[in-house]
């Protein structure tokens, strides 16, 4: 454990010994440098959240003058077969569920190898670097136009090429593939970056020792370039997982949940309930379900990147 | 202080109703001059505004080539009413129903706007529009002067909410060029279900899928709609306390639709839009469309097209459609110079609305429907001679909720992914659940 070794200094301990003697400077120093994020904190996200509550124990629709306070039937429905919310809800998770589970472990590991490229060097590293990450640029609606142009199975080059009428935004598993493909295509610019900062932060010294002691590429990999760059590895799993656990845009504009409601993800349906058909009750039962799920999922994450550290 | 004048003794000219005689005589006793007007009660004449200068915010949703059409229709009336400002802003449908609702109930609506026929009760409901039954009065506007359906679909527990502008019919778009050489007659497209599908079968001969069968709501969701009321069917009982459209009919329309994939009339999978495509390219000959479709297909300059009404495949004919609806909306505090210079508006746009028909529309207005310059529009004639034949959803608020479900049914079963019997049942059963729960939420 070379790599882990000689990090350990360098991410030593900085809070200064005398803490105490800061604190009496200001008690309050701390909190005012707080204050303006907290303040937008508590108006934006802390009290819409608690309101959001509040709304799941009603019946609201908020132009309707009764909302009738329902308790929790509204999350009581989430798990009960017979009522109208099960089914399309619990679709929707599945299909957030399978763009998430192939989504990510693409998104982590094709830009990871994409990164390790552009930190050699070669002529023309700079071009590349940029060209990897200009699909991150675009926004959503102008990647899916484009996409939806392409892939069309009909009319499309990209089947005009193949020539055979795949249906890449019409039928399974096409549009799933479609999905994650154009997300990785559209995102991996972003992850790739990330790594690349983290594989520059490495120690060029860890790499001269490792092959001292006879480490081949394989080895350095697995024990200087992985372990350098785990808290980095932790950052780009627990974003995408959350990204593509919100993923909306994409299916919105790309398959419209179509075929049947195969690709409508939770963030669509439950924009569905609370915006289009005005059940907001329901519709916030449903995200706090969905928040804790991530929740949940999150903290397993990190549990496993922390005995991971740890071993 | 002679404008007023002449725009009052117009108003006798024109020997309107009760009512606009009614309000005359008030204004009379009230002195004149803007005073008058300010003054004037709600039901104040609609064709003339003689108040102070107001400035009218109007919302919709016409992103398409509908936009500049009605910029230079409200352009002209401006010029008319100098007293009168019109200041338009155009959404997307989706976020402007989104947007509406919010802006209302935040006090920052706009004026007036565009909805389209089965939003209306929704938002009769959800107290985001106002009542204009004084409107039509004033204006003997009355279900004769529009079409019986169409005129209805406004009215939500007995008071009008709503004035129509146009309908939207689909029709049935046809390639010439592509006729011909499948040595069909262009100049007689099909009419009947046994011409129709003897022209399918000469056009799959001559290597041609005929009829793309799209999955999606537009407009593969219409179709299926079209073509169960020519079997007989409907979407909703008369009362909307169940849906119908997994009966016999329903089934029947989703069936055929399904048998132009399974007959090699129509392509499998067929994207969003391919089929429409697909008819500019030369490689479809018909395609069940929008009216709205006229501009684009014009815009095409070798194209070679026509369109029909749809042909008669089931007991009788039907098509689906839309309609643009005037709506006024509600305001924290009532601005009655406002409230008269919007009638005065939606008065004149709609009798301005042969303009609007050349932007692919079918004027709601009869008049205009059964005169000359109409007709002389070919395309939009052979379209808007369906007018009898169109049918609305019941004036039901959240009438619309069960379309996504039925969208996805239609969807599945032209995927050959379910049979359309199946598809549609378990449709219906999801349709019915949200319908009882929208009577126990809008307290029907």
């Amino acid at each position: 454990m070379v790599g882990q070794a000689l990090r350990t200094p360098a991410v030593a301990k900085t809070t200064p010994p005398g803490g105490s003697k800061v604190r009496r400077a200001g008690r309050f120093t701390p909190y005012l440098f707080l204050a303006p994020y907290l303040l937008l904190f508590a108006a934006f996200v802390g009290a819409p959240a608690v309101f959001g509550l509040w709304i799941s124990l009603h019946d609201w629709d908020y132009l309707l003058p009764g909302k009738p306070f329902v308790g929790l039937a509204n999350y009581t429905n989430l798990f009960d077969s017979a009522s109208l919310v099960f089914e399309s809800f619990w679709s929707s998770m599945q299909a957030t569920g399978i763009f998430t589970l192939f989504s990510v472990p693409l998104l982590v590991v094709v830009p990871f190898g994409i990164a390790l490229v552009l930190n050699r060097k070669f002529p023309g590293r700079t071009f590349f670097r940029a060209v990897y990450f200009a699909p991150y640029v675009l926004g959503v609606a102008v990647v899916c136009v484009l996409w939806r142009i392409l892939l069309d199975p009909n009319n499309g080059p990209v089947n005009y090429l193949l020539g055979s009428p795949i249906p890449w935004v019409t039928n399974l598993p096409w549009v799933w593939i479609s999905l994650v493909g154009i997300t990785l295509w559209w995102t991996l610019g972003f992850n790739a970056v990330i790594y690349l900062a983290g594989l520059q932060d490495i120690p060029k010294e860890l790499y001269e020792a490792a092959r001292a002691d006879g480490a081949g590429r394989w080895a350095q990999l697995r024990h200087v370039t992985l372990p350098g760059i785990r808290p980095v590895l932790l950052f780009v799993v627990t974003s995408t997982l959350l990204a593509s656990a919100n993923m909306f845009g994409q299916s919105f504009l790309l398959t419209n949940g179509a075929p049947g409601f195969e690709t409508r993800t939770a963030i669509m349906y439950i924009a569905n309930e609370g915006l289009k058909d005005y059940r907001m009750g329901s519709s916030a039962a449903m995200s706090y379900v969905f928040t804790f799920v991530l929740i949940l999922i999150s903290l397993l994450n990190f549990r496993l990147f922390r005995t991971k550290e740890r071993s | 202080m002679s404008d007023p004048l002449i725009n009052r003794r117009r108003l006798l000219g024109l020997g309107l109703g009760a009512g606009g005689a009614l309000v005359l005589s008030a204004c009379g006793g009230g002195g004149g001059g803007p005073k008058a007007g300010a003054t004037a009660p709600a039901t104040a004449a609609p064709t003339s505004y003689t108040g102070p200068d107001v400035s009218l915010s109007f919302w919709n949703g016409f992103t398409g080539g509908d936009g500049p059409v009605m910029k230079k229709l409200i352009d002209r009336f401006i010029g008319e009413h100098p007293n009168i400002k019109v200041a338009m802003n155009v959404y997307k449908w989706e976020d402007y129903y989104k947007k509406v609702p919010a802006a209302v109930s935040a006090g920052q609506g706009p004026d007036l706007g565009i909805m389209h026929v089965d939003s209306v009760a929704t938002n009769a409901a959800r107290g985001v529009v106002l009542p204009l039954d004084d409107l039509a009065k004033s204006l003997s506007l009355t279900e004769a002067d529009f079409s019986p359906p169409v005129w209805q679909a406004g009215v939500f527990k007995e008071s009008r909410y709503a004035i129509p502008l146009d309908v939207h019919p689909l029709g049935m778009f046809y390639n010439k060029t592509v006729m011909k050489k499948a040595d069909l007659d262009p100049e007689k497209p099909p009419q009947t279900a046994e011409e129709y599908m003897s022209a399918l079968a000469a056009l799959k001969k001559a290597g041609i899928e005929g009829h793309w069968a799209t999955p999606f709501a537009f407009t593969g969701t219409f179709q299926f709609q079209s073509l169960m009321y020519q079997f007989g069917g409907q979407m909703f009982t008369d009362d909307a306390m169940a849906v119908k459209f997994a009966e016999e009919p329903g089934v029947q329309a989703l069936t055929w639709l399904v048998d132009l994939v399974k007959q090699g009339y129509s392509p499998k999978n067929v994207a969003q839009d391919a089929d429409f495509i697909a008819l500019q390219n030369g490689r479809a000959a018909f395609n069940w469309n929008g009216i709205w479709c006229i501009n684009t297909l014009n815009e095409i300059d070798e194209l070679e097209w026509g369109v029909a009404p749809l042909p008669q495949i089931g007991a009788k004919r039907a098509a689906w459609a839309g309609s643009h609806q005037f709506v006024v909306f509600k305001q924290r505090t009532d601005d009655p110079n406002k409230l008269a210079a919007a009638k005065v508006f939606i008065n004149w746009i709609s009798q301005q609305s042969l303009e609007w028909a050349k932007g692919g529309q079918v004027p709601a207005r009869k008049v205009i429907r059964d005169g000359a310059e109409f007709k002389a529009l070919k395309e939009q004639a052979a379209i808007g001679s369906q007018i009898d034949d169109l049918f609305f959803a019941p004036s039901v608020p959240g009438i619309q909720d069960p379309g996504p479900i039925l969208d996805a049914a239609v969807n599945q079963a032209i995927l050959l992914r379910k049979a359309p019997k199946e598809a549609l049942a378990e449709a219906a059963a999801k349709a019915d659940k949200i319908l009882e729960q929208n009577r126990k939420k809008y307290g029907a």
